[in-house]
C-alpha cells in the first residue's frame, strides 16, 4: 500500500484518478483506519489530504462559511463564529465518537464515509449545506443531501473528492439543532439522528423549516413534510405532533444490531420534535 | 503476633492507602502486559476460525498454506492428541480434557462462530494471514441453536452425540443439550407455601455477557529441542495454565515454566486457556518462539462469556413480611461444552436470606455459542437478579419497605444456608442497615425517577497458596506471591508483610513469581488472593520473625524464647529485658552471614475458612419514557469486607462490580443473525458502559471480621457484581410503574414495556 500526502488539490485528484477503485482518501482516518485494520478494504494508495490548505481551513463566505473537508470536529467546536451561527452542525460534529476521536474526525470524512448514521449529515442537510467537489473534470457544487446515495455509496465520480462544504448565511431569527439517540452517552453510533433548521418571524411564527433524519433509511433524509408541519405555526402542540408524525412516517429503517424498525421509527419522531423545540428556543434568543 | 482484626492494636500499614508498587509502571506505560513480551526470532501465530455456528468438519487441507514463504508451522486437530471424556483433577479444578481440547481446536465439528479450526506460525503477519486464507476446510453446515429454551427442546439440534443428562430421573436414554440437572432442598416448600399469605411467581431471562477485560488474550511460547518450554501470558493463574498446557502438549509439568504478565483485566475470563496450547504446539513444531495476540473480535467470538439463563422464581410470604418458602428453577447456557455456573447459581439464589423452606433446580444447557468462562461470582448475579426482583415485588405487594422486608428475612450468624453450611459471623444485616441509614436512601426522587435495592451473596474461597519472603542484606524484603495481581494485591500483601515485620511499606518489594519459583499456587479467583496469599504472607513473615529472634538470641547468647519482635526490632524479654540494646531488622540482616546465613520465610498452605461476602446496593435511575433510555443517577454500595487492608482497592472492587452490573442490566448483549454468527464482536456495538454512562459510585465498607484470617479479611472482588442487576431492575420498575422481567433493559425493551408513550405526543 502506498501513502501519499500531496500539497495541492490537483495532485490529490491526479493520484486518485490514477488509482481508480484502488484509491482512498485519508482525512482524519477514524473510519478508514478501522476499515483497513478489519481488512474490509485493501486499497493500493491512500491519499492523505491534510496538507492541502483549502481542506484544512474555515473561512467566512457571503455571510456563511466554507469549511475545509478535513477540518476536525474539535476545530469546528473551537470556532466561535461557526458555533454561534450553526450550533446544530457543530453539536453534531461534537457528538462523533469521543473527545479523542473528535480531534481527528472530519466533516468531509463523515460525509464521504456515507454511513446512513453519520451524525453531521442530517445537520448539514437541515442547514442546506453544499459540498464543493473537485475532480479530473474540475469543480462542481452538489447539495449535501445529494452526496450520499446509499450505505457506503456516494455520487462522487472516479477521482473526485469533496474539498469543502459551504454553510449558507444564517438569517435573523433562525437557528438549527441536532439530536441523536444512542443507548450510551458517547462512543456509539446513532440509532436515530434528527437535525432541524428553522426561521421565526417577529411573532414567533415559523416561516421556514428543514428537518432531516439519520439512521432511518439507506441514507440521511430530508423530510419536507416534517418541516411543512410547523411552518406557519408557533410550534404549538398540534404542529409539533404533526412534525413528529411526519418524521416517523418518512422512516424506512432496517432492523439491525443498533435498533429495530419500530424503535427507530418511534424515536425519530421524538427526536425531531425535541430538536425543533431546541432550534425554536435558539432562534427566539436571537430575536 | 498478628492482631485478629486490628482491635486493640495500632495498625501502621493495614487499613491505610499507600501508593501501589506497580503504579509507576502502569501510569508510565512501562508495565508489560501479555502483548508486550517479545523474543528474538519469534514467529507470528494466527488462528483460523469457524465461519459457521455449527458444522461437521469433513476435511482440512493445509498443504497450500504450508507452501507460503515464511510459514513455519500449521497445526490442526491432528496435532493435539485426543484425551478421554472424563474429569481430570488439575490442582483444585476438575477439567474435562476431551472438551477442552475440542474447544481450543475443533475436531469433529465446529460448534460456534469463531471456534478455532487451525493455527499458523509464520515469519510475518502477512504470511500468516495469507496462509490462513489458503487452508481449505470442507464444512457440512448443520442447524444451530442459540437460545436456552430452544436448546432444551426434544427436537433441538444436538451438539454432542455423547452427552446424556447427568442427574436426570429417570436416566436419559438419548443424547440432548441438557448436560446436567441439579437440585437443592431445604425443609419443605409445599409446607412453606401453605403458610404463605402472599405467593408470587415470575419468570425471568438474562442474556450472556462478556467479562469485557480491556486486554485481549496474548502469549509468547517457546519450546526447545530438549522438550523444555517457557510461556509468557496474560492469565489469572499461571500454575493452572502450566498444568493444563503440559497435559495437552505432553510435557512434564516441571518442564514448562509459565510467567504471568501484568494483566489488563480478567474478571474470571482469564482462568482458562485459548491461545497458550496453540502457541506451544506451534513453537514445538516450528522450532521457534511463537507469539499470539487476539483481536477484539476474536475475544468476543471465541472467549468468555458468562451464561444467559431463564429463571422461574416463586416466593411465599406472610403479610407481616416473613418469607415462608422460596422456589427457583433455572436453566443456564453453558456455550458449546458443558460447564455453566448453574451450580453456584442455584446455591446462591436464596443465600442472603434465612429461610426454612427452599427448593432449587438447575439445568446446564449447551448451545452454539462460545463456551462460558468464569465471570465474577459465576452464576450468582443471574439467579440472585431473579430472586431480588421478586423479593422487591413481594415487598411492594405486602406494602413493606424493601429494606425492612429484607432485614426481617436476612441471613445472620447461625443461619443454615440452603446449599449446606451454617454461617459464621456475616455482615448481611449490617449492609442493609448501612443503606437504610444512608443519606442517599433518605433523599426524595424527582419525576420519572425510581429507586431500587438489591442484595447479594458470594462464597469466596481459599486454597493452595505459596509465598516467599526474603530479607535482603540491607534489611529490606522481597515478597513473592504466586497469585497474579489484578486488584492491587501486591500493595495489600506488602502492607501485611510490613505490618508483621514492623518495617516501612516501601521497604517491601513485591513480585509475582513464575511457576518455577514457587510451589503450586491456585489462580487469582474466588476473591481469594488477599485472604489466601495474605494468610501465607503473614505466615512467611512469622517464620522470618522467628528466625530474626533466633539470630538476636545467638548474638546475645540467650535462649531464643527470651527474644520478642516489636516495632521492627528484636528485644530481649523476660529476665533479660533491658539487658541488651535492641537489634533492628537492618542490623540483623547485615550480620546474617555470620549468624547462620540468609534470612528467609516461606509459606505453602491450603488456606481454609474464607468468609462469605454479603452486599446491598442502592440505585436511582431516571427513565425517558419517550425513548426508553435509562440513566443511572446515583449509586451506593454497602458490603462487608471483613477488614479492608487497602480501602481504596476495596472501594474500587465495589465500584467496578456496580459498573459491570450496570452494563449487564441495561445494554450488554450478544447479537446474532439468523445464520448464528455474532454481529457485534466489538466494543462499539457490544455496549458496555463508558465512563460518562455511570455516576460516581459511593461506597460503604462494612467490617465484620472473618475470624479465620489474621486480619479478618473476607474476599471482596465478586460480591459487588451480584446485587446490581436486581437493584437496577427494581429501580427501573419503580420509575416506569411496570415490572420488567428480562435483561438487558435496553431502550427498545423499556419503550415497549411503557407502551404507547412514544408516539411523539406529549412531553
Amino acid at each position: 500500500m502506498r501513502y501519499e500526502a500531496p500539497q495541492t488539490l490537483e495532485a490529490a485528484v491526479g493520484l486518485l484518478a490514477e488509482a481508480g477503485d484502488n484509491g482512498r482518501v485519508l482525512a482524519g482516518g477514524t473510519d478508514l483506519l478501522v476499515q483497513l485494520r478489519a481488512e474490509t478494504i485493501e486499497p493500493e494508495i491512500v491519499v492523505d489530504v491534510k496538507r492541502i490548505t483549502e481542506l484544512r481551513t474555515v473561512s467566512p463566505e457571503d455571510g456563511g462559511f466554507r469549511i475545509g473537508a478535513a477540518v476536525t470536529g474539535a476545530e469546528l467546536g473551537e470556532h466561535d463564529g461557526l458555533r454561534a451561527a450553526w450550533p446544530g452542525v457543530v453539536e453534531a460534529a461534537e457528538l462523533i465518537g469521543s473527545t479523542q476521536i473528535q480531534g481527528r474526525a472530519s466533516l468531509g470524512g463523515n460525509l464521504c464515509n456515507a454511513s446512513p448514521a453519520a451524525d453531521t449529515v442530517p445537520a448539514l442537510i437541515a442547514a442546506d449545506a453544499v459540498a464543493s467537489i473537485i475532480g479530473p473534470n474540475g469543480r462542481r457544487d452538489l447539495a449535501v443531501a445529494d452526496v450520499v446515495s446509499g450505505p457506503g455509496q456516494t455520487a462522487l465520480a472516479r477521482g473526485e473528492l469533496v474539498a469543502s462544504i459551504r454553510l449558507p448565511s444564517q438569517s435573523a431569527r433562525s437557528a438549527d439543532a441536532y439530536l441523536r439517540f444512542i443507548p450510551r452517552t458517547e462512543m456509539d453510533i446513532a440509532v436515530v439522528g434528527a437535525g432541524v433548521n428553522l426561521t421565526l418571524d417577529g411573532d414567533g411564527r415559523c416561516t421556514a423549516a428543514r428537518v432531516a433524519l439519520g439512521a432511518v433509511a439507506e441514507r440521511a433524509l430530508l423530510v419536507p413534510a416534517a418541516g411543512d408541519a410547523i411552518v406557519g405555526s408557533t410550534l404549538d402542540e398540534a404542529a409539533l405532533s404533526q412534525l413528529a408524525e411526519a418524521a416517523s412516517a418518512a422512516c424506512r429503517p432496517i432492523d439491525d444490531k443498533r435498533g429495530t424498525k419500530i424503535y427507530r421509527t418511534k424515536v425519530a419522531g421524538v427526536l425531531a420534535r425535541r430538536a425543533a423545540e431546541i432550534a425554536q428556543t435558539r432562534a427566539g434568543e436571537r430575536a | 503476633m498478628a492482631p485478629m482484626d486490628g482491635g486493640g492494636h495500632d495498625l501502621k500499614w493495614v487499613g491505610k492507602r499507600p501508593v501501589r508498587p506497580d503504579g509507576v509502571d502502569k501510569v508510565t506505560g512501562r508495565a508489560r502486559f501479555g502483548a508486550d513480551y517479545n523474543m528474538a526470532g519469534q514467529l507470528v501465530g494466527r488462528v483460523l476460525r469457524s465461519p459457521h455456528a455449527h458444522a461437521v468438519i469433513k476435511s482440512i487441507d493445509t498443504s497450500a498454506a504450508e507452501k507460503v514463504p515464511g510459514v513455519k508451522a500449521v497445526i490442526t486437530r491432528d496435532d493435539i492428541p485426543d484425551q478421554p471424556p472424563e474429569p481430570v483433577t488439575v490442582g483444585e479444578m476438575s477439567v474435562n480434557f476431551s472438551d477442552l481440547i475440542r474447544n481450543v481446536l475443533a475436531r469433529e465439528k465446529v460448534l460456534y462462530d469463531g471456534h478455532a479450526v487451525a493455527a499458523v506460525a509464520a515469519t510475518s503477519a502477512k504470511a500468516a494471514r495469507e496462509a490462513l486464507k489458503l487452508i481449505k476446510v470442507d464444512y457440512q453446515p448443520l442447524p444451530h441453536v442459540l437460545d436456552v429454551e430452544e436448546a432444551m427442546r426434544p427436537d433441538a439440534p444436538v451438539l454432542h452425540d455423547n452427552l446424556f443428562t447427568e442427574g436426570a430421573d429417570p436416566p436419559a436414554d438419548k443424547p440432548s443439550n441438557i448436560a446436567k440437572r441439579i437440585e437443592f432442598t431445604l425443609g419443605d416448600v409445599a409446607v412453606g407455601f401453605e403458610q404463605a399469605e402472599v405467593v408470587l411467581e415470575r419468570s425471568y431471562k438474562t442474556e450472556p455477557v462478556h467479562q469485557g477485560y480491556i486486554e485481549p488474550h496474548a502469549c509468547v511460547a517457546s519450546v526447545t529441542e530438549d522438550g523444555q518450554g517457557e510461556l509468557w501470558c496474560s492469565t489469572q493463574g499461571h500454575f493452572v495454565v502450566r498444568a493444563i498446557c503440559a497435559r495437552m502438549i505432553g510435557m512434564d509439568i516441571s518442564a514448562l515454566r509459565v510467567t504471568a504478565s501484568e494483566i489488563g483485566g480478567g474478571f474470571g475470563g482469564k482462568t482458562v486457556v485459548y491461545l497458550e496450547p496453540l502457541a506451544l504446539a506451534l513453537s514445538k513444531k516450528a522450532g521457534h518462539p511463537v507469539k499470539m495476540v487476539m483481536t477484539r473480535s476474536e475475544v468476543f467470538r471465541a472467549t468468555g462469556p458468562t451464561s444467559g439463563a431463564t429463571i422461574r422464581v416463586k416466593i411465599g410470604a406472610t403479610k407481616d413480611g416473613r418469607i415462608t418458602a422460596g422456589e427457583a428453577e433455572m436453566a443456564y447456557l453453558a456455550g458449546a461444552f458443558p460447564g455453566s455456573p448453574v451450580n453456584p447459581g442455584c446455591m446462591c439464589a436464596f443465600a442472603p436470606y434465612d429461610l426454612e423452606n427452599v427448593w432449587v433446580v438447575g439445568y446446564d444447557v449447551v448451545s452454539n455459542r462460545p463456551k462460558v468462562a468464569a465471570y465474577r461470582a459465576p452464576g450468582a448475579p443471574i439467579s440472585e437478579y431473579a430472586v431480588e426482583s421478586l423479593i422487591d415485588e413481594v415487598a411492594d405487594e405486602i406494602g413493606m419497605d424493601p429494606i425492612d422486608f429484607r432485614l426481617k428475612n436476612a441471613a445472620k450468624q447461625g443461619t443454615h444456608a440452603a446449599y449446606g453450611p451454617k454461617f459464621g459471623p456475616i455482615g448481611m444485616i449490617d449492609t442493609l442497615k448501612a443503606i437504610k441509614e444512608s443519606e442517599h436512601y433518605n433523599t426524595p426522587l424527582g419525576p420519572n425517577q425510581g429507586r431500587g435495592v438489591g442484595s447479594g451473596f458470594w462464597f469466596n474461597i481459599g486454597g493452595e497458596t505459596c509465598v516467599s519472603l526474603n530479607i535482603s542484606e540491607d534489611g529490606t524484603a522481597t515478597l513473592m506471591a504466586g497469585t497474579p495481581d489484578i486488584g492491587g494485591s501486591r500493595a495489600t500483601l506488602s502492607q501485611m508483610a510490613a505490618e508483621e515485620l514492623g518495617i516501612d511499606y516501601d521497604k517491601v518489594r513485591p513480585i509475582i513469581g513464575d511457576t518455577s519459583s514457587l510451589g503450586y499456587t491456585f489462580l487469582t479467583g474466588g476473591s481469594r488472593v488477599t485472604f489466601s496469599s495474605g494468610m501465607a504472607t503473614v505466615q512467611a513473615a512469622q517464620e522470618v520473625i522467628k528466625e530474626l529472634c533466633a539470630r538476636a538470641a545467638k548474638i546475645w547468647d540467650i535462649p531464643a524464647e527470651a527474644v520478642t519482635w516489636e516495632d521492627g526490632e528484636a528485644r530481649p524479654a523476660g529476665d533479660n529485658a533491658g539487658k541488651f540494646d535492641p537489634l533492628s531488622l537492618e542490623e540483623l540482616a547485615a550480620s546474617a552471614g555470620k549468624t547462620g546465613g540468609p534470612i528467609t520465610g516461606y509459606a505453602s498452605i491450603n488456606a481454609q475458612g474464607a468468609g462469605p461476602g454479603f452486599g446491598t446496593h442502592l440505585v436511582d435511575v431516571e427513565v425517558d419514557k419517550e425513548t426508553g433510555r435509562v440513566t443511572v443517577l446515583r449509586y451506593t454500595v454497602a458490603q462487608d469486607a471483613g477488614k479492608a487492608i487497602h480501602p481504596s482497592y476495596v472501594e474500587g472492587q465495589y465500584q467496578g462490580g456496580a459498573v459491570q452490573g450496570i452494563g449487564w442490566a441495561l445494554n450488554e448483549e450478544y447479537i446474532y443473525g439468523d445464520d448464528g454468527l455474532m454481529q457485534n464482536p466489538g466494543f462499539l456495538d457490544y455496549r458496555m458502559p463508558v465512563a460518562s454512562d455511570v455516576p460516581m459510585v459511593d461506597t460503604v465498607i462494612v467490617e465484620v471480621p472473618n475470624p479465620n484470617h489474621p486480619y479478618g479479611v473476607r474476599g471482596v472482588g465478586e460480591t459487588p457484581i451480584v446485587p446490581p442487576l436486581g437493584a437496577i431492575a427494581n429501580a427501573v420498575s419503580h420509575a416506569v410503574g411496570v415490572r420488567m422481567h428480562e435483561l438487558p433493559m435496553s431502550p427498545p425493551k423499556v419503550l415497549e414495556a411503557v407502551g404507547g408513550a412514544a408516539n411523539g405526543a406529549g412531553d
